[in-house]
């Protein structure tokens, strides 16, 4: 049995085992540790065993797993079909999409219409960075979830514990994703494909509270609109381009593939989350944390830009192909925009997930090497930055209740371990040099030769970003004049997740020209980024960044000690001051929100609006030209 | 084989000489234009104004004085910032990648906002909001002056971007123009000195450095110095193929910022995101447009 074997199908011995762990914490914490270390160990000997490859297929010629395929596929219908069975009849369209889809599908299978293929598992180096990002990232955030599933109910005591059907759906979604990014023939990836959306559901769903299930609908239609982008793309490279094989059609003639690479990445798009359809993924914060850890980096969202990123070969240099760079574009713009007006954290994270992913999309558009090399680097510092801020907020939640970012004043003075852990993980999503801004600075470079248009959108984002990102991190780091109240002593297991991610943030800059010179050079050629001037500017300032913790520890001398200016006489003990006329009186700061302009509602409708209008110009010149 | 080994090392030698010249000419610079432009001001006031000299007088006292923190943190940011500020003009100085440089002084400029943060006090905590105001308004035209310059000379890097024999300033005159509007706001002078405004003009009381004193303030002031030179640097880029009207146009522009600083009262925030914005839109990416379609 080969690691690709493996890593496909063990994730669903510990899916199937947790089932039956109901309210067993310490099984669960065993079953989940131990397969995630195996998890682990087949990612990193997968990527070992293929250093020096470029791209390899694996032939299954008897029609067994195929067949076994089809029935999943049948399985899979007939769960959202069951799911449906609560909602009321006037949204009888929901049930009738998966119909549509569904049956589109396996008439197709069962009428034996599609074509015949034989190279089922396609594996290069964009896989195994994805296997990387899912089997380390994605397992770190599973440890962290047994723990965290425990504290949650222990505040949430009106939602019955099912936290083992959680954790279990966790593991699922590993298998979804290994399946996904090794398939290739596209009726396979279709099958995985359907799967995370159910997983994505279960995951929204949990608490069952109105508002929950209200949202999980919403990601079910908003997915399953992809979803039969997805069976469209199958049923008309099936019956057009004859093939459903998917590196035979990314070899194919662009003219005559286009049509079914637009459909597959629309697909990922909407799986990505960009406008219109970043709806769903703001949707999904109503779960418990590590689900929207999951959603946001390892998987799901990451599904949607890997598809589109396998596309890319046929995008370059197409207009269609421009037109995804400028959605992607537009939602990088729009979710940095919204982000700023944000007070609460997931909701921050959920649009910076957006306008990231964006990012990426924007890459793959474009299609050269150099973006190609630049958006496989996003995905890999997003992942790992992005499931560290999330597990993060999660925790600072079952400590003190909330969300919200005006709570979080002085959290470094209150949790110093969780508030040094945020600081990296804030730091590595936009700070030099730390992993996403040295993919920004990647994307710039690669996109400063071509054209006007694009390396503004990047830079005016990046800075919207750095505005709501440091407004944060100053937050974070306030001193307070109230003393400080030890919050974490009641986090246990989570820390492995915590400082996990924490140490992969920092390790990832530190290695990334050895991820691109062992995985991504080989499969796209050189890129200045890994050249070696710029590799040592970075760890120089890698180097000068320990500084700021150095000060911290050395005491320095000769420090006196003052109050901060109140303009007033400060009244010790409480903060204040005096006022005018001998009354003591506070004072307290708000941060800068900006709705004025970055509101939702000032942005929102016209971001869906403009990206409605930038597919449908994409699709109606494509039938035009062809 | 030996001649390239000998280049490699030249290069790195050279490297080293020019961070070097860098670090002790570029405090001493960027003092003496700071004293400039006190007397010039003094003048267009009709006031004598301070010897040359003062802003280092000033520094050297601030240093004499009893270092006052609001908490153990606090002075260590502004060594940060510092640090971080001497970094990007090692690192455009010493000929290296232009946008690197550029975000090693966004890391500066998030460390001075940083410090103004951790001081618990509501006039920094106001002036940390609008300094990241002013960086939202001026960074993307810091970055696209790069992306400009490279569509010009077909390079990133500072010592690549010098030896070029057509004159950047020629297919960019947009985006030279405003780079200098974005100019006053890096200088945090008026009307864009938002983040810094002073005592008796206002109710900021002297913004983010509101809490620091001695060193802490004689470390930001000399990080300006650095940062003066940094952006003087940049706008000599644009004219560096002809060095003395280069060193003529830093001096000319570095006047007008004088007179501007004058001549102007404080914009709201508002004002200043706009007008930056729409400057960076359409004098900065009109030219690249422009530069486009010419497509020289």
């Amino acid at each position: 049995m080969d690691w690709v074997t493996f890593l496909i199908l063990f994730p669903l011995i510990p899916a199937v085992l947790l089932l039956f762990t109901k309210k067993n914490y310490e099984a669960q914490k065993w079953i989940v540790l131990i397969s995630s270390i195996l998890i682990i160990i087949g990612s990193i000997g997968l990527a070992v065993e293929q250093i020096g490859h470029t791209g390899g297929f694996r032939y299954i010629s008897s029609h067994f797993t195929n067949n076994l395929v089809m029935l999943g596929d049948v399985i899979v219908a007939l769960v959202f079909l069951y799911i449906c069975r609560s909602l009321p009849l006037k949204k009888y369209w929901i049930p009738l999409m998966v119909v549509i889809q569904y049956g589109l599908v396996l008439y197709y299978d069962f009428a034996g219409k599609m074509p015949e293929m034989n190279r089922y598992i396609f594996l290069d180096n964009l896989a195994v960075i994805m296997a990387l990002v899912i089997g380390i990232v994605g397992c770190l955030i599973a440890v962290y979830t047994v723990g965290y599933m425990k504290k949650y109910h222990e505040h949430h005591h009106e939602i019955p514990d099912r936290s083992h059907l959680f954790i279990a759906t966790v593991f699922l979604f590993f298998f979804a994703m290994y399946g996904l990014v090794f398939s290739n023939s596209i009726t396979w990836i279709y099958f995985f494909w359907e799967i995370t959306t159910l997983c994505s559901f279960i995951m929204i769903s949990y608490s069952k509270t109105e508002e929950a299930m209200n949202n999980a609908f919403r990601a079910v239609w908003m997915l399953l609109i992809g979803g039969l982008a997805f069976a469209m793309g199958i049923i008309y490279a099936a019956n057009v381009c004859n093939t459903i094989d998917l590196q035979l059609l990314l070899a194919s003639k662009k003219s005559l593939v286009l049509v079914p690479i637009l459909f597959l990445c629309f697909a990922g798009m909407n799986k990505a989350a960009q406008y219109p359809f970043g709806g769903w993924l703001l949707g999904a914060m109503v779960a418990p944390t590590p689900s929207s850890a999951l959603l946001h980096s390892s998987t799901m969202v990451k599904a949607g830009v890997y598809l589109v990123l396998r596309c890319s070969p046929i995008l370059q240099d197409t207009d269609a192909g421009a037109i995804i760079a400028l959605i992607g574009g537009l939602s990088f713009l729009a979710g940095s925009a919204l982000a700023i007006s944000q007070r609460n954290a997931k909701k921050v994270l959920a649009y910076s997930t957006i306008a990231n992913l964006g990012l990426i999309i924007l890459c793959a558009g474009i299609g050269t090497p150099f973006t190609l090399s630049a958006a496989l680097l996003l995905i890999i510092f997003h992942a790992v930055a992005k499931a560290l801020m999330f597990i993060s907020v999660g925790s600072v939640d079952n400590a003190t209740g909330s969300q919200d970012i005006e709570d979080m004043y002085g959290l470094c003075y209150n949790m110093h371990r969780m508030g040094i852990i945020m600081i990296i993980g804030i730091s590595g999503m936009f700070l030099a040099p730390f992993g996403m801004l040295i993919s920004k600075m990647a994307v710039i470079q690669a996109l400063a030769l071509r054209n006007p248009i694009f390396p503004p959108i990047v830079i005016f984002g990046g800075s919207l970003m750095l505005f709501f990102w440091t407004k944060w991190m100053g937050y974070l780091i306030a001193i307070t004049d109230k003393k400080p109240v030890e919050y974490h002593k009641d986090i246990g297991i989570e820390w492995i997740g915590l400082w996990g991610l924490a140490g992969l943030t920092i390790i990832s800059v530190v290695f990334y020209p050895y991820i691109g010179k062992l995985w991504i050079v080989p499969m796209y050629g050189e890129c200045p980024l890994f050249s070696e001037g710029v590799q040592l500017t970075i760890l120089l300032m890698l180097v000068m960044m320990i500084l700021p913790p150095l000060t911290i520890v050395a005491r320095r001398r000769n420090v006196v000690f003052t109050k901060p200016y109140l303009a007033g006489v400060n009244v010790e003990e409480k903060g204040e001051y005096l006022g005018s006329l001998g009354a003591s009186r506070s004072w307290s700061f708000r941060n800068y929100y900006i709705e004025k302009y970055f509101s939702e509602k000032k942005l929102l409708n016209a971001t869906i609006l403009s990206s409605l209008i930038l597919w449908i110009l994409m699709f109606v010149m494509e039938n035009v030209m062809s | 084989m030996d001649i390239n080994v000998c280049n490699g090392e030249c290069n790195v030698m050279s490297v080293i000489i020019a961070v070097i010249i860098f670090l002790i000419l570029a405090p001493l610079v960027g003092g003496l234009i700071s004293g400039a432009d006190r007397i010039i001001t003094a003048r267009m006031q009709s006031r004598v104004g301070p010897p040359v000299l003062q802003p280092f007088y000033d520094v050297l006292k601030l240093f004499g004085k009893q270092n006052l923190v609001v908490n153990k943190y606090h002075g260590d940011y502004v060594l940060c910032f510092l640090i971080f500020t001497i970094l990007s003009g090692c690192i455009f100085f010493g000929g290296g990648n232009l946008l690197l440089a550029i975000f090693a002084l966004i890391v500066a400029n998030v460390f001075i906002v940083l410090a103004a943060y951790c001081s618990n006090s509501p006039y920094a905590l106001i002036g940390a909001d609008r300094e990241l105001l002013q960086m939202l308004s001026a960074e993307p035209m810091l970055l696209l002056t790069a992306v400009a310059l490279f569509q010009v000379t077909g390079s990133f890097n500072v010592s690549e971007i010098i030896k070029t024999n057509r004159m950047p300033f020629i297919y960019l005159p947009g985006v030279f123009i405003a780079l200098t509007y974005i100019l006053t706001i890096k200088l945090r002078k008026s009307p864009f000195d938002l983040s810094t405004s002073h005592h008796g003009h206002q109710e900021l009381v002297k913004g983010l450095t509101t809490e620091f004193a001695g060193p802490s303030l004689a470390y930001f002031e000399i990080a300006h110095w650095y940062e003066t030179v940094f952006m003087l640097g940049l706008v000599y880029l644009f004219f560096a193929n002809v060095p003395i009207l280069g060193v003529l146009v830093v001096i000319g522009v570095y006047f007008i910022e004088i007179l501007i600083d004058n001549v102007n009262a404080r914009f709201k925030w508002e004002l200043m995101l706009k007008s930056a914005w729409l400057a960076t839109l359409i004098l900065g990416v009109g030219n690249l447009f422009l530069l486009y379609i010419l497509s020289f």
